[in-house]
């Protein structure tokens, strides 16, 4: 069988890496961190945004779990992320105020949102697979519309004000204590998803990824592990869901809708599936080329990523992310 | 009664538009392997360039459609030679899905470009912008010009590819490329002929089914769910699914509009899920 385009043959087994060499973990959390820290002082005018770009990020990153690391082919994410953005959003209209209890309701709606989900859509492989996701994803958006009283219908719901975190630090104007919470949680995902991707059971779902009748055969089983990892990616896109709601305070149709789980596909595709970083930097270039050239025009906003989407898929089938990796391996050939 | 049949009719002529579009998209799909998310761009720069020569230039209908037909065949060629063969039995259908998307967003940032983002209308002959008088009631010519076309195509499409030397090529080329290809067949051109066949027909279709399914330069994303969902539920590459399919859902998403038109599409993607678990590999799976 051909290698498949999007993943180099031979590519490094991350699992045995990081045995020899303890710190190396923590390298990309403490990378994240600092970018973070540099952007709070450096824009302190445009936190909103950057919020904005980490809500991307976890999103992008738990579809990456299930697109880069199972292969499942999905372009109705966005319910999962949707189920959570609702749950926290209609807690805390009901009374619920605890903004970390809140994303936390948010993170099992998810989990919730991502079996029923995956009892559907793991039922059939390709094209089945990603009609059935996307016939999910339509009949969240209707229910949500049609459920007028509860979420708020096509004016979305408002009025969530959050209480402060842990009972000190308010939710103010300039947005800060809303980025510094979502920067938290996303280093905190980081560093669990890196775990979790590079633990026996990651392994064996990239396994499955690459031959399932293999796993099959060796004793693994599929469906069962498939679901577990849609639950996992549930809890995560569900996490982000919450964030939204509670740092924004607005919960719109469009956290269900078609076009967000396939602009999550688009960011993740740019930035490089199976590697999380790649989710990260495609969440960062599309949501920022997205802030500055939409703003313009969005018609040549949609050209400029129609381009951008054909050069990545013929050019740089491993995506952005493979970039810098790229231009490591150039250094030391061209040092004496 | 009235209703049901102004249901009945308007399903089966929107049923015709999905199909006439749709069954090339089933046809590339079944040959090539492609999942093709830029089939209603082309659609619609079919109805684009028909809208033009018909409006403005002002040449008639007929020429309108041939224009349509031919000029989106033209733009869609060179594309395949240069990005759709890079993508042709790619093992991880997201490649194909991303390169498409990217293609149509590309194509509905030119045409907003070209045709700025108002809706557009194909002006329709005498001919067919009346009523007819069926005996029974009164519909509008238009939809039933839709309808024959639609049959004309459906036969036209079987007697082509069931009766012909092309046909038996383009059948063993789908079934195993490389044996085809050692026996003397020109694959290469049996690609590049239906993908030409494939585009010629939506844009025929985006052209005839303007009036059903207006144009804007959204259109292309609007209607990519719909149809990628009509042909996976038909079964890739086969005429006859594509055809039960297009009907089959055109007549649940018509009805479901008419009776409860507050619940948008629920009904039709609930129709979808429900067909896709019965039947996985579509109604009328080629060659099983």
């Amino acid at each position: 069988m051909a290698p498949i385009p999007g993943r180099p043959a031979a590519s490094p087994r991350p699992g045995c890496r990081s045995r020899g060499v303890p710190g190396r973990e923590l390298v990309a959390p403490t990378v994240v961190a600092i970018l973070g820290a540099l952007a709070y002082l450096a824009f302190p005018d445009d936190l909103a945004f950057f919020t904005r770009i980490i809500v991307a990020a976890l999103f992008v990153m738990s579809l990456d779990l299930v697109v880069g690391y199972c292969g499942v082919a999905t372009l109705g994410h966005a319910v999962l992320y949707g189920a959570g953005a609702y749950a926290a959003g209609i807690l805390c209209v009901n009374g619920l105020t605890d903004p970390l209890l809140l994303i936390a309701a948010g993170s099992v709606a998810g989990v919730v949102a991502g079996l029923v989900t995956a009892l559907v859509i793991l039922r059939a492989h390709g094209l089945p697979q990603l009609v059935l996701s996307i016939a999910v994803v339509q009949l969240a958006y209707e229910a949500a519309n049609k459920a007028r009283d509860i979420t708020g219908g096509s004016d979305g719901l408002s009025g969530i004000s959050p209480g402060p975190v842990f009972g000190l630090f308010e939710f103010d104007l300039w947005g800060r204590t809303a980025y510094v919470l979502a920067l938290v949680l996303l280093i905190a995902t980081l560093v669990v998803l890196r775990r979790v991707v590079r633990s026996p059971f990651g392994l064996l779902c990239r396994g499955i990824k690459q031959d399932p009748d293999r796993i099959r055969a060796i004793g693994g089983t599929i469906y069962g592990n498939l679901v577990k990892m849609y639950a996992l990616s549930g809890a995560v896109a569900g996490l982000a869901g919450g964030l939204t709601a509670v740092t924004t305070g607005v919960v719109g149709l469009d956290s269900v809708s078609f076009e967000w789980s396939a602009e999550a596909l688009v960011m993740l595709v740019l930035g490089g599936a199976g590697t999380l970083y790649g989710a990260l930097v495609g969440a960062v270039v599309f949501t920022g080329f997205e802030h500055y050239v939409a703003a313009v025009d969005p018609y040549h906003w949609l050209f400029v990523v129609g381009a951008l989407l054909i050069g990545v898929v013929l050019a740089l089938p491993a995506g952005l992310g493979s970039l810098a990796a790229w231009l490591r391996r150039l250094l030391p050939q061209g040092a004496p | 009664m009235n209703i049901l049949l102004s249901i009945a009719f308007d399903a089966l002529a929107y049923g015709m538009v999905l199909f006439i579009i749709c069954i090339g998209l089933s046809v590339m799909m079944g040959l090539m392997r492609v999942i093709n998310l830029a089939h209603g761009a082309f659609a619609m720069i079919g109805g684009y360039i028909a809208s033009y020569v018909a409006g403005p230039m002002g040449w008639g209908y007929v020429p309108a459609l041939v224009c349509g037909v031919i000029g989106a065949a033209l733009i869609a060629l060179p594309l395949e030679r240069l990005l759709y063969r890079r993508v042709y039995g790619a093992s991880d259908p997201l490649v194909q899905v991303l390169m498409t998307i990217g293609l149509t967003f590309c194509i509905i940032g030119a045409t907003n470009f070209l045709f700025g983002s108002a809706m557009r209308a194909i002006p329709l002959p005498a001919l067919i912008s009346g009523p007819v008088d069926l005996g029974v009631r009164t519909v509008p010519a238009h939809r039933l010009f839709v309808i024959a076309c639609g049959v004309v195509i459906a036969s036209g499409l079987w007697y082509l590819i069931e009766r012909t030397s092309f046909g038996i090529r383009l059948r063993a080329t789908v079934d195993n490329t490389g044996m085809a290809g050692a026996l003397g067949v020109r694959t290469d051109w049996i690609y590049t002929a239906t993908f030409a066949l494939a585009v010629g027909l939506a844009a025929f279709g985006g052209a005839v089914g303007a009036e059903i399914m207006p144009l804007d330069p959204y259109y292309a994303l609007r209607y990519m769910v719909t149809f990628l969902v009509v042909v996976s539920v038909g079964g890739a590459g086969s005429i006859g699914g594509a055809l039960v399919a297009a009907l089959l859902l055109g007549f649940v998403d018509t009805t479901g509009r008419y009776l409860a038109p507050n619940y948008g599409e629920f009904f039709f993607y609930l129709a979808v899920i429900a067909i896709v678990f019965v039947f996985p590999h579509g109604l009328l799976r080629r060659g099983a």
